[in-house]
């Protein structure tokens, strides 16, 4: 018991004293995280958007995959990704293998269908809501688009903060394709694996404390943003 | 008191109906065979539930496709051109997720018009509607009543020839009804035709220049609305009028 004190007294030490090893892994995590959701959002807000008000044969069967896709397993990402960017792959040529892009592209795969499909759906409740009244003032369903992105975007910041939240604490796809190289490609979730079971259990929490209280962050940030949203709706209900 | 000081609506925003047929699932719900609405004053659709009343408003918008029938706007056959010459109003005023008039401003930047045009339209509406200090308020946490004129106001902005309504003050008290029939009464004045759904009978005695009554899809009478509520001359009218559950 004495010893579990012990390390969590060192674990705070490492993070009140800076310890520029502990920060460069905490700051390779979020560049990593944010650039793979910023990515993400390009690609799946515009196809969750498309979902949403577009018409077409099939439509339902691409809302069900997309659906599923958010629930991916991130070690069939991790092997996936890393298929494709292996020397024998079709994307070897652009040596990413073990480099913080490869973790990047894992992290995309893993955040775009839950983009796309929370994009998707608040599209389509908040259209069911606006048609009408869109098209009798004359917007076409395609100049409808950004109106409806524009006035869900507390609902789109959201889904960002839960692609970020999934990216920030992956582990399985990003140390298959990444493979935890120290100063190189070494992140919070990896980093807290390897310590463990060489025993460093130091830095093993004090990363788990930061990564618990980045998503304490990223879960309030999202709360906040739905109170603030019903609070307007709820003044005079 | 009914309003009276109605101008003589202009040709092209006359309404003619002729053939007008809608079915859901083989089920006919709108059955139209003649209806010309060309009074100088508003026109009041009365009817029960499912009379087919909202449905005939969303035809005439273009919002719904009609199965078989045509309806002219000034005498040229409805397009999309004309939609740019109507607005309409719905039972649940649907405003955008920003503020009051940012609800306004969505419209006016439509037309094209510059910003220091634009700021001053707002207010000349905000005033109109009585919203004046509300200007910067989200749309989502006005009153019922508020809610409803803006969306009237948003309406107007657009200048339509014609204005439907479905049912605005249907779930408003007195006090707000007031205020939106007064909105009504303005925009009929300047010129705009009103065409609206109302329950009310007392709302179509006070605002009506003509009333359709409709039941079962069907109009059952169309008729000047002094001739509607002294001398009504379908049976449907005669019960509807006196307080008959008409269905």
């Amino acid at each position: 018991m004495q010893d579990f004190a012990q390390e969590f007294k060192s674990a705070a030490a490492l993070i009140l004293a800076g310890d520029p090893e502990l920060w460069a892994i905490v700051l390779l995590s979020l560049k990593v995280s944010l650039l793979a959701v910023l990515i993400a959002a390009l690609i799946g807000m515009p196809l969750g958007a498309a979902l949403g008000v577009g018409r077409f044969p099939g439509r339902r069967a691409v809302v069900i995959v997309l659906n599923a896709l958010m629930g991916l397993p991130p070690v069939v990402v991790g092997l996936l990704v890393y298929l494709m960017l292996s020397r024998s792959g079709p994307l070897g040529v652009l040596n990413l293998l073990y480099t913080p892009s490869a973790m990047i592209v894992a992290q995309v795969v893993l955040v775009t269908p839950i983009v796309a499909a929370l994009t998707r759906q608040t599209v389509e409740t908040l259209d069911a809501e606006y048609s009408e009244q869109l098209r009798s003032l004359g917007v076409s369903r395609l100049a409808s688009v950004p109106t409806l992105l524009w006035d869900s975007r507390l609902a789109l910041l959201t889904a960002l903060l839960a692609g970020f939240g999934r990216a920030i604490a992956e582990v399985g796809a990003v140390i298959m394709v990444g493979g935890n190289i120290n100063h190189v490609t070494r992140v919070m979730t990896t980093t807290i694996a390897l310590e463990t079971s060489k025993g460093n259990l130091a830095l093993a929490l004090a990363l788990g404390t930061i990564l618990i209280g980045i998503a304490v962050t990223v879960t309030g940030a999202v709360s906040l943003l739905g109170l603030n949203d019903d609070r307007g709706a709820l003044k005079h209900a | 008191m009914r309003e009276t000081a109605f101008p003589e609506a202009t040709q092209r925003a006359a309404i003619e109906v002729a053939g007008l047929h809608v079915a859901i699932d083989g089920q006919p719900l709108l059955d139209v065979r003649e209806l010309v609405l060309d009074g100088p004053g508003p026109t009041l659709i009365l009817g029960p539930n499912g009379a087919g009343k909202s449905l005939l408003l969303r035809c005439l918008h273009g919002l719904i496709a009609p199965d078989r029938g045509t309806i002219r706007q000034g005498g040229v056959a409805m397009g999309a051109a004309h939609r740019s010459c109507q607005a309409m109003v719905f039972q649940r005023p649907v405003l955008l997720r920003r503020p009051v008039a940012a609800n306004l401003d969505f419209v006016l930047r439509r037309q094209g018009l510059g910003r220091a045009e634009r700021r001053q339209r707002i207010a000349e509406l905000l005033a109109e509607g009585g919203l004046a200090g509300k200007a910067r308020q989200s749309a989502r946490s006005l009153s019922g009543g508020e809610a409803q004129r803006l969306a009237i106001l948003r309406a107007l902005a657009t200048g339509p020839e014609i204005l439907f309504l479905d049912e605005p003050t249907s779930a408003l008290d007195p006090a707000a009804t007031q205020a939106i029939e007064a909105m009504i009464r303005r925009a009929a004045r300047r010129g705009t035709r009103i065409v609206m759904v109302t329950h009310d009978i007392g709302q179509a005695r006070r605002l009506g220049h003509d009333i359709v009554l409709m039941q079962g899809g069907c109009v059952a009478e169309h008729a000047p609305a002094h001739v509607f509520f002294e001398a009504p001359r379908s049976e449907a009218a005669k019960r509807f009028l006196a307080g008959a559950l008409v269905i």
